[in-house]
């Protein structure tokens, strides 16, 4: 089981290595463009917590940017290859477990999500964020990756056209993107819009993350809020492969 | 080796194979023929565990496929009808991803990549991208990846569309001796005249129906062992005899340019399936 998760990695990881210059410099554009728009330019002259706006901005844009990747990773390839290239039957032809599929697969959209993190760790650096990284910040990061990932995963296996996938991204995580308190906190907004929030995972992702950074208490309940999500989606995706095959 | 017991696939309303039962033996060339549409590749998904059944009971290598699933994906070997390389990997990658998948220990894995790709003649592209290769190669390709694990049956859903006929020679005889070596082989195709060449029996299926099942002799034979053929204004026309005189007697009523001839797979295919397959 572990060497069919890691073949599954592999194969990922090899497309990857091949094309890591492009992969790092593609992810590096839209980052430059919130730190710079946010951080620099609107976030001057705000501040929030009594920290400055940058120092607030940049788990939010952690949190969101490593929801894209790690979702678009494992979505479209997936999707692709499930209903037009076909590929997927070669996984399904194999003697391993659905399981096996789902994890390795999750793996390694999730590694492409804590890579691109990295690159954004270090740019704002380079902009003069002053973030804590600590060894519970990483965990939170891992967790949200994983989340994504494994969205990515059911969602996939879920929408039939290229387009349906589109539109999930439209739908789904462009919102999120800017209500998961990312760019703000989302106490002013209607209770119930709220209640909504407080139930999106990215919501803990950037609450979490927030916290480690400012040194606050680990947030043990948005993490586990995270691990169940991964969990159900991971059994779903599970389901779904089994599913397939009616 | 496979055993097919009334299987049944529905998609919706839609019968795709209805009641299908089929014993094929060990080291059996097996021919599956039928017009477009007549669920031969519903048949062998279903075979190859792609898909799940509506209906019915299948047995391949010993195991029933409902609870041993994983032992049949570890003994089949699969040529799908459509191509289904995955086009970010190079032909080396592709294989070795299949060894993998199959839990090939890596020296053995290599070796037979290397050999499986001289085969195919693609050695020296091993390291190119898939996605620039011809429909030929790729279908070499794919032929290569279903063997590498050397399974014990093989599915061959129209193995040669595309392939030039020098490859296609070769891998009839690959298919041949591979058949003395204990393979069981499965294959569908529209070239009647490959399964005539290559299989032991063939089966006709129409509209998810099996409609007739025999060596390609007897099928010939059940119509008459010699044909004359003739045009008339209506298009080709073709009558059967048993017998060499009566047919040539009947030709010789003819007015037109007529033809006696051997009956072959063909004529029996078309008789029974009311239709003409296009190659
Ligand atoms: N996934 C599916 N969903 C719905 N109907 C399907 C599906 N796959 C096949 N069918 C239907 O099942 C029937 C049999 O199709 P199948 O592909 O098995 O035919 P075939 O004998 O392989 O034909 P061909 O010679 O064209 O390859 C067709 O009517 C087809 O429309
Ligand atoms: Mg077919």
């Amino acid at each position: 089981m572990l060497y069919d998760i890691w073949t599954v990695f592999w194969r990922d990881w090899l497309v990857l290595k091949r094309r890591i210059g492009r992969f790092i410099l593609s992810r590096m554009v839209s980052p430059i463009l919130y730190l710079v728009a946010f951080g620099w330019g609107l976030g001057r002259n705000i501040q929030v917590n009594q920290g400055s706006y940058l120092d607030f901005i940049v788990p939010g844009i952690i949190a969101l940017n490593s929801m894209n990747i790690s979702f678009n990773s494992v979505g479209s390839p997936l999707n692709m290859s499930r209903v037009y290239h076909k590929t997927l039957e070669e996984y399904l032809i194999a003697p391993i477990s659905s399981m096996s599929f789902v994890i390795g697969k999750v793996a390694s959209g999730a590694l492409r999500g804590l890579l691109s993190s990295l690159i954004i760790i270090l740019l704002a650096f380079t902009f003069g964020a002053h973030a804590l990284i600590t060894i519970w910040f990483a965990i939170a990061l891992v967790l949200n990756c994983l989340v994504f990932a494994s969205m990515g995963l059911v969602a996939a296996m879920v929408m039939n056209t290229h387009e349906d996938m589109a539109n999930f991204n439209t739908y789904v995580l462009l919102p999120m993107s800017f209500l998961c308190a990312t760019f703000f906190i989302p106490d002013h907004l209607p209770t119930v819009l709220r209640w909504l929030i407080e139930f999106l995972p990215l919501t803990h992702a950037s609450h979490a993350l927030r916290a480690i950074v400012s040194g606050g208490e680990t947030p043990v309940f948005s993490l586990f809020i995270m691990a169940a999500y991964i969990t159900a989606f991971c059994g779903i995706g599970v389901w779904l492969m089994e599913k397939v095959r009616e | 080796m496979i055993h097919i017991e009334n299987f049944s696939k529905k998609f919706g309303d839609r019968t795709a194979v209805d009641n299908l039962s089929l014993k094929i033996a060990k080291g059996e060339i097996f021919g599956l023929l039928g017009p477009n549409g007549a669920g031969k590749t519903t048949t062998i998904r279903v075979l190859t565990m792609l898909t799940r059944p509506t209906a019915g009971k299948i047995v391949i290598d010993g195991c029933e496929a409902s609870h041993q699933e994983q032992h049949i994906k570890s003994v089949i070997g699969v040529v799908p009808q459509h191509f289904n390389l995955d086009s970010d990997l190079t032909p080396w990658e592709n294989l070795e991803l299949h060894g993998r998948l199959h839990h090939m220990v890596p020296q053995v894995r290599n070796q037979r990549i290397e050999e499986l790709l001289k085969f195919v003649e693609l050695e020296d592209r091993a390291h190119e991208m898939v996605q620039k290769f011809s429909g030929g190669m790729k279908r070499r390709l794919m032929i290569a990846r279903a063997l590498l694990h050397q399974p014990k049956v093989l599915f061959l859903d129209e193995p040669t569309v595309g392939l030039d006929p020098q490859v296609r020679r070769r891998l009839w005889d690959l298919i041949r001796h591979l058949k003395n070596e204990g393979l069981t082989v499965l294959l569908t195709t529209h070239y009647i005249e490959e399964a005539e060449n290559l299989c032991q029996r063939v089966a006709i299926m129409e509209k998810g129906r099996l409609i007739a099942i025999d060596t390609p002799m007897e099928l010939c034979q059940r119509l008459g062992s010699y044909a004359v053929e003739w045009a008339d204004e209506e298009g080709t026309k073709t009558k059967f005899f048993a017998d060499r005189n009566e047919a040539s007697a009947f030709a010789a009523t003819l007015v037109t340019t007529t033809t006696l001839r051997q009956t072959n797979l063909e004529d029996a295919f078309v008789e029974l399936t009311g239709r003409k397959v296009a190659g």
